[in-house]
């Protein structure tokens, strides 16, 4: 991949500018790039469960709404007057803050549940499910049976979390004013910082015997039990982890977009997450970003200008690559670099057998 | 303290929810067993259903309307199918998910047609009033609508069940799910058997649709409400089995109607998925256990 | 994690008792017994349907035999479950190629090798030098070193037989099933085969199923005969070529 001068420097060329963004673009594009980056967290974790794992899940959705909902709980608190209950709660006739939003006062309890809750949960149900060799479609339908679940318990249950309209309505984050020029700009650098260092770790862990131990699983499962393993933590230990980055990506994205709600949590926006990563190409890291970047300035294009259309185009982009791009863009460009290259080690020869 | 009479009613209501899961499943199991292949669109057959029923009851108005519907319905969903089938799933025979993925782009088509056709709102379908009475034995209210159900569900089953048994169309089908290899080598032309069962799965899914009118207004977006517990069904009912299929409908059936004489809608949703998943500890291999196939990979 | 400290002298490595296996009222193997040496060559042949597969099958746990006992290295292993009999020291190599296709031949092997399994230990870049080693040592008997860095995927379909061979021997197993190494292959290759599968004896004990008598021959070794889930005959290559009941069972099958 990284065999053409050019490209293998591309990438610093591409951290400056997205370093120098809030310089170079107006607030309203910085503001949707910075979601977008936030997204991009959360595509990374879709390479490592689904291409490097091999195992599809319909449910980031679950997580990204689980880091969301959790910063957003302690946003939420910390915008009230004191002895105020949120907004929403005092409408439903609320009269004391539910037990398990208590302790989201506190910032350092929002900062862990997001890591933690998404890993414990995703571990557990990972574990329940792999350790029984529920695998292939089957997760896949139960995963989106889980992103279906959570998105109606979060609709219903309107008076503890905001219902359909979800949580919104933040002022301060740790003491800092949000919605400010320097706050977006802080934030974004923060979401920009966290997504090279997933980026980088998702990188080492992938070239490291953990991952060769998921790919080789993911060629051959039984093959891979003969030779005397246990495939199961392999597997819990990916779908955890691209939990965790979809929990911080959905917390990242609270924050710039200032709104969580049942919106981002269901099964169609579980499974666009997926169209990110098919379109970047399933197996490559920068793909993926490339893909969460591409596909949501997209729909941000298409659905302002031609609202009706923006579906057509996702379900046929869909259908496309997935028959014809299985690796998406990025298997596209490595294919055609490959090809260049044999090329241009054909022209090579021909020129030295033209010499002698 | 539970009542006798609550409790009667939710069984009753659980064997009509459970008979639209099978409606909704059947195909979808058919089409699995066979191909391996799950079909994300499946749910936009029934809306289709629905829609056809829905002009059906404007051209042909009348009491027996609905009895015109089901076979327009069926012919339609079926007519659909076999396109996606020859267009999209053909091409994606050996890739499982992605066969899964690139149906969820032709669902979404669906739905965003759908919309731009019929408005985002949905158009209703009032029942004939042959179907608007009930009966009541002591205080259970039985309504005709949800017995129109439970009968279409059996006749639907009774129906398939013989052609899987008695026609030559269910030997070959048979035949392909046995030994896929073997099939195409003794001359069956298993390509064309996939087409015609992924057309009568998706055409049962038409007529699901058609059921479901006589339930609610049809809606871009109705599909996408029973699809999901119908994948839960075909999850826990093995792979590919029509009595298995049929036991989990009535399995998750039950549980959705009597947990609701408990908890809310949402929570009884939570409470199926947590079954599904616990039953799966117990019984990975579904409801009916099909012999151990070869080693993949 | 080594093996072959356990072996004691003088035991078999392999005990196959009487051994009868039922799939639905039909004796796939029928009151069938095998016993197996450290370090010693046997080859199983008989023709199609004789229960050469099932077999292996029983001997690694995957299908329960309905009565008799298999025991390795002195223990009962009969219903032991399938990574439990691999961790104690049998690998078996299907008919199928089972490499690992993404897998580059040098990370196939290496897997394969690895004597530490638990998950939590994988989180590092680094490998044991004994284990490369021994990587290394292999990518030599099975003539892939200069392929080491090559995919699986890309490989010929020989070399991918040689790198599960090769596989097998990673994980030191001291009994080695193999089903039908040569399928596919032209008589160089199958020669290299033969070859390559001697130069394991002694460490390994090797159990082959074949039906290719040139095949066999080149191997030589005592020949198990198996016909409809029983014993037939054994003894060497000639003899078993020699004899008359042998003859029968392959040439009524060839009237057929």
């Amino acid at each position: 991949m990284t065999d053409h001068p050019l490209l293998r420097h591309a990438w610093i060329a591409v951290l400056a500018l997205a370093v120098l963004a809030p310089s170079l673009v107006s607030s309203y594009d910085l503001n949707l790039l910075g979601r977008f980056l936030a997204m991009a967290i959360l595509a990374i974790g879709i390479v490592l469960i689904w291409g490097e794992g091999g195992i599809l899940t319909l449910g980031q959705g679950v997580f990204f709404g689980l880091g969301g909902y959790s910063i957003a709980m302690y946003l939420k608190l910390a915008s009230l007057e004191p002895g105020y209950l949120p907004d929403f709660m005092e409408w439903s006739g609320v009269m004391s803050l539910p037990w398990w939003w208590v302790p989201f006062q506190y910032p350092l309890f929002a900062v862990l549940a997001v890591v933690l809750v998404p890993a414990l949960f995703a571990g557990l149900f990972a574990w329940l499910v792999f350790r029984r060799r529920i695998a292939g479609v089957y997760f896949a339908l139960i995963t989106q049976a889980v992103a279906l679940t959570f998105a109606t318990l979060l609709t219903s249950q309107q008076s503890t979390t905001g219902g359909y309209n979800g949580l919104t309505g933040f002022t301060t984050l740790f003491g800092m004013e949000l919605g400010t020029d320097a706050a977006n700009r802080t934030l974004y650098w923060v979401t920009l910082g966290l997504l090279v260092a997933v980026f980088a770790g998702s990188k080492w862990l992938i070239g490291s015997r953990f991952g060769t131990l998921l790919r080789a699983t993911r060629d051959g499962e039984n093959r891979v039990r003969f030779l005397g393993y246990d495939t199961t933590p392999y597997k819990v230990v990916a779908f955890a982890l691209s939990a965790v980055f979809a929990s911080i990506g959905g917390a990242f994205f609270t924050l710039h977009a200032g709104v969580v709600s049942p919106a981002f949590v269901g099964v169609v926006p579980s499974i666009e997450m997926i169209v990110w990563v098919a379109v970047g190409g399933r197996k490559s890291l920068w793909g993926a970003v490339a893909g969460a970047l591409i596909v949501n300035f997209a729909k941000d294009i298409v659905s302002s200008a031609m609202p009706e259309a923006w579906l057509y185009v996702l379900g046929l982009v869909f259908i496309l690559v997935v028959t014809f791009l299985p690796n998406g863009i990025a298997g596209l460009a490595e294919d055609l670099m490959k090809r260049r290259r044999e090329r241009a080690a054909a022209t090579g020869t021909a020129l030295l057998e033209e010499a002698q | 303290m539970l009542d006798a009479t609550l409790f009667a009613g939710q069984v009753f209501n659980g064997f009509s929810v459970a008979s639209l899961f099978v409606l909704a499943a059947l195909g979808l199991a058919l089409s699995f067993g066979l191909m391996r292949v799950i079909n994300m669109a499946h749910g936009e057959m029934l809306m289709l259903g629905g829609y056809l029923a829905y002009l059906t009851y404007l051209i042909v108005p009348g009491p027996m309307a609905i009895l015109v519907a089901m076979p327009v319905a069926f012919l339609g969903a079926a007519l659909v199918g076999g396109l996606m089938e020859v267009t999209v799933i053909r091409r994606l025979s050996s890739r499982p998910l992605d066969t899964l993925l690139a149906t969820w782009g032709v669902s979404l088509i669906l739905q965003q047609a759908a919309r731009s056709a019929f408005g985002p709102i949905g158009v209703g379908v009032t029942a004939p009033d042959w179907l608007n009475t009930g009966f009541a034995i002591g205080s259970l209210y039985f309504p005709s609508t949800r017995i129109f159900i439970l009968a279409v569900a059996v006749a639907v089953l009774a129906g398939l069940g013989l052609l899987i048994a008695r026609t030559r169309l269910g030997l070959l089908v048979r035949a392909v799910n046995q030994d896929r290899m073997m099939a195409a080598a003794s001359g069956i032309n298993t390509r064309r058997v996939d087409l015609a069962v992924f057309c009568l799965g998706t055409g049962i899914a038409g007529l699901a649709g058609v059921v479901l009118s006589l339930l609610g207004p049809v809606t871009p977006t109705v599909g996408q409400s029973y699809i999901v517990p119908a994948f839960l069904v075909v999850v826990m009912g093995g792979l590919g089995s029509m009595i298995g299929t049929t036991a989990a409908a009535i399995i998750l059936g039950l549980v959705s109607a009597l947990s609701q004489i408990f908890l809310d809608v949402s929570m009884s949703q939570v409470l199926m998925l947590v079954f599904v998943i616990v039953f799966l500890q117990f019984r990975p291999q579904g409801v009916v256990a099909t012999r151990s196939r070869a080693l993949e990979g | 994690m080594t093996f072959h400290s356990e072996i004691k002298p003088g035991t078999p490595l392999l005990q196959v008792t009487d051994i009868t296996v039922d799939f639905d009222g039909f004796k796939a193997i029928d009151g069938f017994s095998l016993t197996l040496r450290p370090g010693e060559l046997r080859i199983l042949i008989g023709p199609n349907g004789a229960g050469k597969s099932t077999f292996c099958d029983t001997v690694i746990g995957r299908v329960q035999p309905a009565s008799g006992s298999v025991r390795f290295m002195g223990q009962e292993i009969t219903g032991r479950p399938e990574h439990e009999i691999v961790r104690r020291g049998i690998c078996r190599k299907f008919q199928t190629p089972g490499v690992l296709p993404s897998l580059s031949v040098r990370d196939n092997l290496a897997v394969a090798a690895a004597r530490d399994r638990r998950w939590w230990t994988t989180f590092s870049h680094r490998r044991a030098a004994e284990e490369t080693r021994r990587v290394g040592e292999i990518l030599e008997t099975v003539g892939l070193s200069d392929r080491a860095e090559t995919l699986a995927a890309d490989l010929a379909h020989g070399e991918k037989q040689w790198l599960e061979i090769g596989m097998v021997v990673a994980t030191d197993a001291p009994l080695i099933l193999l089903d039908e190494p040569t399928a596919g292959m032209g008589p160089n290759e199958t020669s290299k085969t033969a070859r390559l599968i001697k130069s394991l004896l002694g460490r390994h004990a090797v159990l082959v199923i074949d039906h290719d008598m040139a095949f066999v021959e080149e191997l030589g070794g005592t020949v198990t005969v198996l016909h409809q889930g029983r014993f037939l005959k054994q003894g060497t290559v000639d003899e078993i070529r020699a004899d008359p009941e042998v003859a029968a069972v392959y040439l009524g099958r060839a009237k057929e």
